[in-house]
């Protein structure tokens, strides 16, 4: 009866033991259906490759994840969190809230898989986290239009504008977009620089380095003029959406749109198919320039405080490898960053690929990439500038105030 | 001596209940209050004096927040914003009052057209905010399908700084009027019979019945309405934050929303900057809290 006991005890001791360090906690915010499907196969895959783990996690909802992410790394923080790469998890690493995971990179020949996206995680020399997916930007097109109006697929400025010009002068709306929420209109403008000026000045630019004032961003904004002062963007776009200003793409009253490629799957949806929507990488505008993408990169991190660090440091080496990124992403529809791994059947998601391996640098966003006070006074800027033109040069010396405090 | 013994030992509670029960009861209350009301406002105060982003240590700056306040453009726009917000607000007290004089009558089916009228109070702000940004959807919003009726093209209310605001409000006042009607609906129910046929008897009519006459007897329920509606206009938060969130480039942002977002919205955790508006919207409130208990004050010194 004692023995019984006692094995009965040191079961139970043992079994607490094994679920208390094996027990790995995850904070995801992906709720909609796509990326929930494909975490639950991740999930399922890595509990198979280590049963001595069992996952548990959290969903939360996308926007009130950036609330609680705040409050749980400090407070009560799981062993992985979900976040995003560039200035964007810069609080946290310098706050000492995130873990340095430069060991995962070098143990399984990360830094080389993933060389793409190693910049964008690295501050002062350490990676703070692993990427699993990004996706490119560019210019969605009607192919229909397009050739109705016999215009060939823009490659340099001169083609863009004459583009422009003729689906104007056709009663076409040349290009689409929605600034209410304001980062959509940061795309265009980090296009427009990553063209004319190259990645390194946009990199300058985030991080502080040069003016708003500088006569290169006068560049910048010579070019933005050429196609807001005739009237190339849709009117009243301050207060239309990015989902709103899909409809005048979709009932052919606009022919082009500046966006991420997470655009296609609403607009497929809306009616468009493989053969009436067609993408181009944004035209060259400085001739010669190397050119930089944009593709803003998706990560999990361990907070600094995680109590089960070593499983973890498992599931960040795992999400990292090749054949779980091809999966991963076939299912999200976006591309994976490991260069090891295959895109998905998908004359979008290949264009992007292909345009991402052969960029110079990319580029997060101008959100992601300069710091918050910054990106929100800029992204507000560009707005203003969009519907007054004229502003330019009050919006700049406002740009350059608010860039000295925030980087000091 | 057994009287004067008596008295020698009576407790101290027995000597001061009269003035301390009052307190006992008192203290629960005003131990919530100090917790969430009073002790919030000084550590308000305390942090705008820090750069602090929530998470990595504070660092005290000084007055260099405010230093910062006063030239920043944003900080003006939200107040002459606020200002907007007060005095248009006020359009739903008189307007709320013609209704009520108009709906205060004995006709069969009145108690429909009261509750159609008293219908949009019950309607949450945010569902107000929504309706009216598609109201107002240059597209196909019923305002443009209006307009376009006549020949007009609609302009971007919600997308231009110029009519941003009015928009707002037009949204803000439908239930606030409603509110306001209310109200006086329930006032216009205590207007004596007696005064107002005396004043029939005095060949009082009209504007002069209502000046002299009703209004007075509607003091009560006015000064409710007037501050309700001050407070509505000081919350108009909500409909702010889901009509244009402060857009288009921050020009329909009020103080409460500016220091939301510098203090806790995606782009903000500003601490510091976000108490020192808040510091100074207080003071802003306590210059008119003081002159509105100051009139209550006189106003009941008169009275008494």
């Amino acid at each position: 009866m004692k023995s019984l006991l006692l094995a009965l005890l040191t079961s139970a001791l043992l079994f607490s033991q094994t679920a208390w360090s094996g027990e790995l906690v995850i904070n995801f915010d992906g709720p909609d259906p796509a990326p929930k499907k494909a975490f639950e196969m991740v999930i399922a895959a890595f509990e198979k490759a280590n049963p001595d783990v069992k996952v548990k996690w959290n969903l939360f909802d996308h926007e009130g994840y950036k609330t609680s992410i705040r409050n749980f790394l400090s407070a009560n923080p799981p062993d992985v969190a979900a976040w995003y790469a560039g200035n964007r998890m810069a609080p946290f690493v310098n706050a000492g809230l995130f873990e340095d995971v430069s060991d995962v990179w070098e143990s399984a020949g990360y830094n080389k898989s993933l060389a793409a996206a190693a910049p964008s995680l690295t501050i002062d020399g350490k990676k703070w986290g692993v990427p699993y997916t990004y996706y490119q930007w560019g210019v969605y097109y009607r192919k229909d239009i397009f050739e109705k109006m016999g215009i060939a697929v823009p490659t340099n400025w001169k083609q863009f504008l004459d583009a422009c010009a003729t689906l104007k002068k056709g009663g076409v709306t040349p290009i689409t977009i929605g600034t209410k929420y304001l980062w959509t209109a940061a795309g265009v403008f980090d296009y427009l620089n990553l063209r004319v000026n190259g990645y390194d000045f946009h990199n300058d630019l985030t991080a502080g380095k040069v003016k708003y004032t500088d006569p290169k961003m006068q560049l910048v904004f010579d070019r933005w003029d050429e196609l807001v002062k005739p009237g190339y963007f849709v009117k009243n776009h301050a207060s239309l959406s990015w989902q709103d200003a899909l409809a005048p793409m979709v009932q052919g009253k606009a022919a082009m749109y500046v966006m991420g490629n997470f655009a296609v799957a609403p607009l497929k949806e809306a009616g468009l198919t493989d053969d009436t929507l067609g993408f181009f990488q944004f035209p060259e505008i400085t001739a010669g320039l190397a050119k930089a993408e944009e593709a803003p990169t998706d990560t999990f991190h361990i907070p600094a405080k995680a109590k089960n660090k070593e499983d973890a440091r498992k599931f960040l080496s795992f999400i990292a490898q090749a054949d779980i990124q091809t999966e991963w992403n076939k299912i999200l529809g976006q591309l994976p960053v490991n260069n090891q791994s295959q895109v998905a059947d998908d004359k979008f998601l290949k264009a992007g690929f292909n345009i991402l391996n052969n960029a110079k640098g990319i580029a997060q966003f101008y959100d992601r990439d300069a710091p918050a006070a910054m990106a929100k006074a800029g992204m507000e800027g560009f707005q203003e500038y969009m519907i007054h033109p004229d502003r330019r040069e009050k919006i700049l010396k406002r740009l350059d105030k608010v860039q000295k405090r925030a980087y000091k | 001596m057994a009287v004067a013994s008596y008295k020698n030992h009576k407790t101290f509670w027995h000597r001061n209940r009269i003035a301390i029960t009052p307190w006992l009861f008192l203290l629960p209350g005003l131990f919530m209050f100090l917790i969430y009301v009073i002790l919030p406002i000084f550590q308000s105060i305390w942090i705008s004096f820090y750069e602090w982003d929530g998470l990595s240590p504070k660092n005290y700056v000084g007055f260099e927040n405010y230093l910062e306040l006063i030239d920043d453009e944003n900080f003006y726009t939200s107040l002459k914003n606020n200002i907007i917000w007060l005095i248009l607000y006020m359009l739903a007290v008189p307007v709320g009052l013609f209704i009520a004089l108009f709906l205060n009558q004995t006709v069969t089916g009145i108690r429909i057209y009261k509750s159609l009228f008293f219908f949009p109070f019950v309607l949450s702000q945010i569902v107000v905010g929504l309706v009216f940004t598609w109201f107002y959807n240059p597209a196909n919003g019923i305002f443009a399908i209006i307009l376009g009726f006549f020949g007009v093209e609609a302009p971007s209310i919600l997308g231009n700084e110029d009519y941003v605001t009015y928009g707002i409000i037009a949204a803000g006042l439908w239930p606030q009027i409603a509110y306001c009607m209310i109200l006086f609906l329930t006032g216009l129910n205590n207007v004596s019979p007696d005064q107002v046929e005396a004043g029939r008897l005095d060949n009082a009519k009209g504007w002069k019945m209502l000046w002299y006459i009703i209004l007075p007897q509607l003091r009560p329920a006015t000064f409710i309405a007037i501050v309700v509606t001050v407070i509505g206009a000081l919350r108009s938060f909500d409909l702010i934050s889901i009509m244009t969130q402060g857009g288009p480039y921050g020009s329909s942002r009020v103080l409460a929303y500016y220091m939301y977002e510098t203090a806790l919205s995606e782009y903000g955790y500003r601490m510091g900057y976000g108490a020192t508006i808040a510091t100074i919207l207080f003071l802003i409130m306590m210059v008119y809290i003081t002159f509105f208990l100051w009139r209550m004050y006189q106003q009941e010194k008169e009275g008494a």
